[in-house]
Order: C-alpha cells, then structure tokens, then sequence
C-alpha cells in the first residue's frame, strides 16, 4: 500500500484537467456552477439519485461521475444518501407504477428549493417500455421534470453537461425543459 | 452424452411428448405425475432448475442435467385457471418463480406454500398481463412480511430508495441488536413488463428489449436473445461475428468485476481500491467506446451477427488496455490481499454454504464462491468458447473474500480471453440476413454474464415476430441465497454482503 500510495504522490493527477476555455462542456460548466449556484445554494448542489424503474445502465454512468476522470465533487457537486440533504433529484427510468409512490414520497421529502433532472431516454418519456402496463412513461407524469438528459444511458460528459442547462435554468428561475 | 446412456433428464424427457422444432435443446409435454416426479429430481438434486415461467394455458421448467452436462425443457399445456402442481412445494428454489408466474399468468401453483403476490404490488392497470384473463383488480392490501419473534428483536425497514446510487427493493431487517436473525427481502419495484412488450415485437425491437433488462449485462442479453433466435431459426452467424460477441462479452464481464472489486472495497471503507478499480473500469468502457461506439456496447448485438466491426484502431486500443490492466492490476490485488483492516471484514463474513449454492443453482461468483464450478461457457461450449481455453475458477470458503477472489480471478481469465480472440479473430462478414422460415419456431440459449448464466427462451411466429420470450436473469438464483448469508451477521455488514452478490434488481424484475 505505501508503494502504491506514494506512486500517487509522485505521479501526474488522471483527473482530467479543467479544460481549456474551447472545452464548451466543462469550461462553462465550472463557469456557471462560480456564478449561478453561489449565489443561490452557495458553494455545492447536492443531488439525490433515484431509480424508478431503469435498467441500472444510467447508474453505471452516474457511478462514473465519481471515479478519477471525471471527478464531480471537484465542482461542488455531490450525491448526498438523503432526499433531505438534496437540492437536485436525479431520477431514472420508465417509471414503474410500482415506483410511483416511493419518488412522489421521495419529491415531498426533498426540501425547497429544489430540481427534478430526469435522466436518460425513459425518463423523458418510458423510452422502449412506453405503452407497458407496468410503466407511467416518464418522470414529469409523476413529479415536475426541469430538465431532461437524453442518451441510452447519457456518458458522464452527457450528464456534466445537462447539469450545465439545470445551472443555467436555477440562474434564470425558470424551468429549463 | 453418450448415445444410449440414461440420464435423469433424458429418462424425463422420454417419458413425455416430444415437441418438433425446439432448438437447440428438446422440449417434451408431460402429464402432473412426470412435471411432479421431475419436481422430486430437483428436490433430490439430481436434477437443476434453469428456469421456470408461464404462458397463458401453460408452464415449462428448464431442466440441467449437470452429471451429463445435458439440458431440456419440460411443459404442462392446455392448463385452466385452476393450475398446475407447485414445483416449490417441493424445490424451494421455485418459489418466488411460482409467484411470479402467478402475478403475470393467472395460473395457480397448486400447494404453493406461500400465497403472497410478488412481482404485482396491486398497481398496475390490469391483473395477470400475461394471462389475459378478465379479473378485479384487488385492494391494494399491505405486504405480509415473514414473522420473527424473540426477546429483544426489532425491525428494521430499508428501501426502496436506498442511501446509494442502486436500484430500489425493500429489505426488511429482523435484528437482535447488531445481529441479523432475519432478512426479507421485497423484490419488483423495477417491474417494467418486458415480457408482455416481448408479445408481437419483430426481432430488432426484441433485442432491444433484451438489450434493457439488466443494463450492466447488456451485451450478455442482446447475445442469448439473439443466440436463442438464431437456434429457433437454424441459422449459424459468420464466425468473425461470433468471436467479436465473445470479445464484447468479455470486455463488459472485465467493467464489471473490476467496478465491483473496487465498490465492495469501499462498503469495506477501503476507498483507495475504489479509486484505482474505478479508473481501470473507466479505462475499459473507454476502449469499449473507440472499438465498438458505446461504453455499454448497448445494441451491437443483434440477430444474424453484430452492428458494428472492430477496425484496426479499436483493436490497437484494446491491446493496449490490456497491457495497461496486466501492468496495474496486481498491485490492487496485492493490496487487497495484505491490507489487514481490509480482510477482517471480508473474511467470513456472509458465508454461503456449499449445499445451498447447489440447491439453487447458483451462477456465476456466488455459485463458484462456494463450491459450485458451472460456467455456461465451459457447459456448453457455445462459440466460439469451444475453440478458446475457459478456465473456471471455484472456492469453497463461500464468504465475501472468496467471491472477491472468484472476481480477481475472472479479471485475469477474461483477460487471457480477450488475448486469445484479438490473436486469431477470423476476417469475414459480420451479419447474416434473417431467413424466413414460415413456420413456428421455438429457440433457447443460455449464456454467461458477468453475474451468471442468462436464460432466454422465445417461440416466433410463422412470420418471424416474437409470440413469447422469457428472460430469466441469475439473480433470480443468488437474491434468495442473500437472504441466508446474512443470517447471524451484523446490520453494518449487509452493504458488504449485499455488493459481493450484486444481484440485479432490473433484471429480475424485468
């Protein structure tokens, strides 16, 4: 272990630099998390992710917001264990009717001021499963949505770059979807 | 098998009526008394359940034979609402599968110990989607948990939105202060009705679907749905085609063992594996993306072949994560092994014993933790693992640190596999056009993902469209298992336990 630990002593970061003012995603990412979310949830935003009915792949990708490439806490941004800890619920799947109950309680225990990003194709609108008997189809049929993140699943550079709009819609006190 | 040998399956196959073009296994119809002595063979553990699902007017159990490495399915048709005898009054293993059946069929597993709904929670639209009975829907009425009753004990309800980024499922914890007497868990919250949208989808949609039962298992899916389509309809994919699927399957099997080592480290509060597994996962999905276009290689797979070729450049890429995997991983492995903190919470804990893992077929880590060595792979050769050297890991322990070490050891594997294929991946077409064969047609495949063997069985209609497909998940096999590993550890060490299975919530809800 003190090998290994000492490597990363003496060994360059893989955390992907802040990206030059050209990187659109990252760049105005960082950019509006010092200008909007400052002024309104000062220096973090806490999200909250839950599952109402996807098929795990989003959850891969929102694991890998955390690994050394990516980073997330770098911006301030950071998965909390609670709804009531949140300013962000980070929602995936059809939305199964056996879900339902469990994110609207989930919504009502997060606290205000506070945001519904609906990740990945079902979320928009039940994706592949929309029409089933078992699925609402979509997050907004259950708790209001202020912005969608396409992708099967979205890459965690798809993801940073949704929470870029999100940003940009806390700023605007608008929904942004 | 040997031409002529008796095996306990072949003697129950024979015994019933044979059913025409069920590939590449037989399927027979049996009467109550052979479904009920075939039940009695499992009960015996001569016999291992595979899977177990319902049609409208009918149930199939798929049998393995692991003596003769010999598989089968064996039916009940023509049955009313009144049923069919339980499997699990006999084979506990059937259990939750009887309910299930029960949920989406309608159909009554007659002595079926427990009447308790599964899958249905008494909120969808309609009773028995698969059944397609006219029914009421019920009250909604609260869940009976299971009783445990003692001096000192309380409850403690987890989920189904847990602390972490996981699927939902309810866990019901029965504790004497740290010690757990008792875990129930709650499954179904993911229920999205895969199946029912399987009835009448044409092939593209349906690897799609299959595609999405499990996402950490999405090329695993879209390879034994489209395997399964491929033996209904006799077709053989060009070889090139049929190496790169393995490549795939490997690379996803690679993500996943090591996001995990390094995610059962952390619920060990040992973030430093997580740090450096993660970054090796990372690497992995990365060269995934450059070779194959998606990180997840989600809807490559596809029947008649696979969508995408490996060109020169994706190739290069994956030689050189293997380089860089080989160069890094032992390090981690080393760590792990000598990190004392580390190995007083994963030695011994959430021990599965040995006649349990058998009992219920369990796959993958879990099964070959404690004892039980079955490998879809190496069972049944499918291509083209019949020309590659797949060596299977098996321990006995039985605890987290021996399904930790099963996973170091398929890391090393699935490397070595991927060697092999990149070395002499033959040249050729990639996909084949789908023959029209104009008549009813029944396939089954049975493929191993990184969590265990996934079954898939599907009928398709004179023109090609999916009648029924069942996917049947390994976790249906290892969550039941959970529950008894848990027994007489503490409350704190269920994460642990709970990552070193990993079971699947989307994919057995499906």
């Amino acid at each position: 272990m003190r090998k290994l630990l000492f490597e990363s002593l003496i060994r360059r970061p893989l955390t992907e630099p802040r990206p030059p003012v050209s990187d659109a995603a990252m760049a105005e990412l960082a950019e509006a998390i010092e200008r909007s979310a400052r002024r309104r949830l000062g220096r973090s935003l806490s999200i909250r992710a839950v599952d109402a009915g996807s098929c795990n792949g989003c959850e891969l990708e929102m694991h890998a917001l955390s690994n050394v490439f990516y980073d997330i806490e770098r911006f301030g941004l950071r998965f909390v264990a609670s709804p009531r800890h949140a300013d962000v619920l980070l929602v995936t799947g059809p939305v199964t009717r056996n879900m339902a109950q469990a994110l609207e309680r989930t919504y009502i225990a997060t606290p205000d001021p506070k945001w519904v990003v609906a990740l990945g194709d079902c979320g928009r609108d039940g994706g592949c499963f929309a029409g089933s008997y078992a699925v609402l189809g979509g997050v907004s049929k259950v708790v209001p949505v202020d912005l969608h993140i396409p992708g099967c699943p979205p890459s965690p550079m798809d993801i940073l770059k949704g929470l870029l709009g999100l940003l940009d819609g806390v700023n605007g006190e608008g929904r942004v979807s | 098998m040997m031409r002529g040998e008796m095996s306990t399956l072949s003697d129950i196959l024979e015994k019933g009526r044979p059913v025409p073009h069920h590939a590449p296994w037989a399927r027979a119809i049996a009467d109550a008394d052979l479904w009920i002595s075939a039940a009695r063979a499992l009960s015996e553990g001569r016999l291992i359940l595979l899977g177990l699902w319902g049609e409208e007017s009918s149930v199939h159990m798929a049998l393995l034979d692991e003596a003769v490495g010999a598989i089968g399915v064996l039916s009940l048709e023509g049955l009313e609402a009144t049923g069919y005898p339980s499997v699990a009054q006999l084979h506990r293993p059937a259990l939750r599968l009887e309910r299930a059946i029960r949920d989406l069929t309608g159909l009554e597993p007659q002595g079926l110990p427990d009447s308790r709904p599964w899958l249905d929670h008494g909120r969808w639209d309609r009773r028995y989607p698969l059944g397609e009975r006219e029914v009421a829907l019920p009250e909604v009425s609260p869940y009976a948990f299971l009783r445990a009753e003692g001096e000192g004990l309380h409850q403690i309800p987890v989920g189904p939105v847990h602390a972490g980024i996981i699927e939902p499922g309810h866990f019901r914890f029965t504790a004497n202060g740290e010690t757990v007497v008792r875990l129930e868990e709650r499954l179904g919250y993911v229920h999205k009705g895969t199946e029912a949208l399987m009835a009448g989808a044409d092939l593209i949609r349906g690897a799609q679907l299959a595609g999405r039962v499990s996402g950490d298992s999405t090329v695993a899916y879209a390879y034994a749905f489209s395997q399964a389509v491929e033996a209904a309809l006799g077709l053989v994919v060009p070889p090139r085609a049929s190496w790169l699927r393995a490549l795939m399957a490997e690379l996803e099997r690679l993500a996943n063992h090591l996001g995990d080592i390094g995610a059962i480290c952390n619920d060990a509060a040992f973030p430093l594996m997580l740090a450096h597994c993660g970054m090796l996962r990372e690497r992995v999905l990365r060269a995934a993306d450059a070779a194959f276009g998606h990180r997840l290689m989600r809807d490559r797979i596809v029947p008649g072949g696979i969508t995408s070729d490996l060109n020169g450049d994706g190739a290069a890429g994956l030689r050189d994560l293997l380089a860089d995997i080989r160069r890094r991983f032992p390090a981690l492995v080393e760590l792990y092994d000598n990190t004392t903190s580390l190995q007083d919470r994963t030695v011994g804990t959430g021990r599965l014993r040995a006649g349990l893992a058998r009992e219920y077929g369990a796959g993958g880590y879990v099964g070959r933790a404690s004892g039980r060595g079955f490998d879809a792979r190496q069972a049944t050769r499918y291509p083209p693992y019949d020309s590659l050297v797949v060596d299977v890991p098996v321990l006995n322990d039985g605890d987290v640190n021996a399904r930790v070490w099963i996973r170091i050891r398929e890391v090393e594997r699935s490397l070595s596999l991927i060697e092999q294929i990149l070395d002499r991946l033959p040249v050729g077409p990639i996909l084949d056009a789908i023959p029209s064969v104009g008549e009813r047609r029944e396939g089954m495949a049975l493929i191993e993902g990184f969590r265990g063997d996934i079954l898939v069985w599907l009928r398709l209609a004179p023109e090609g469209r999916i009648e029924r497909c069942h996917l049947r998940d390994p976790s249906w096999f290892q969550w039941p298992l959970l529950e008894a590993a848990i027994e007489g550890n503490i409350v704190a060490d269920f994460p642990l336990c709970n990552k070193s299975f990993n079971c699947s919530y989307s994919g057995h809800d499906l």
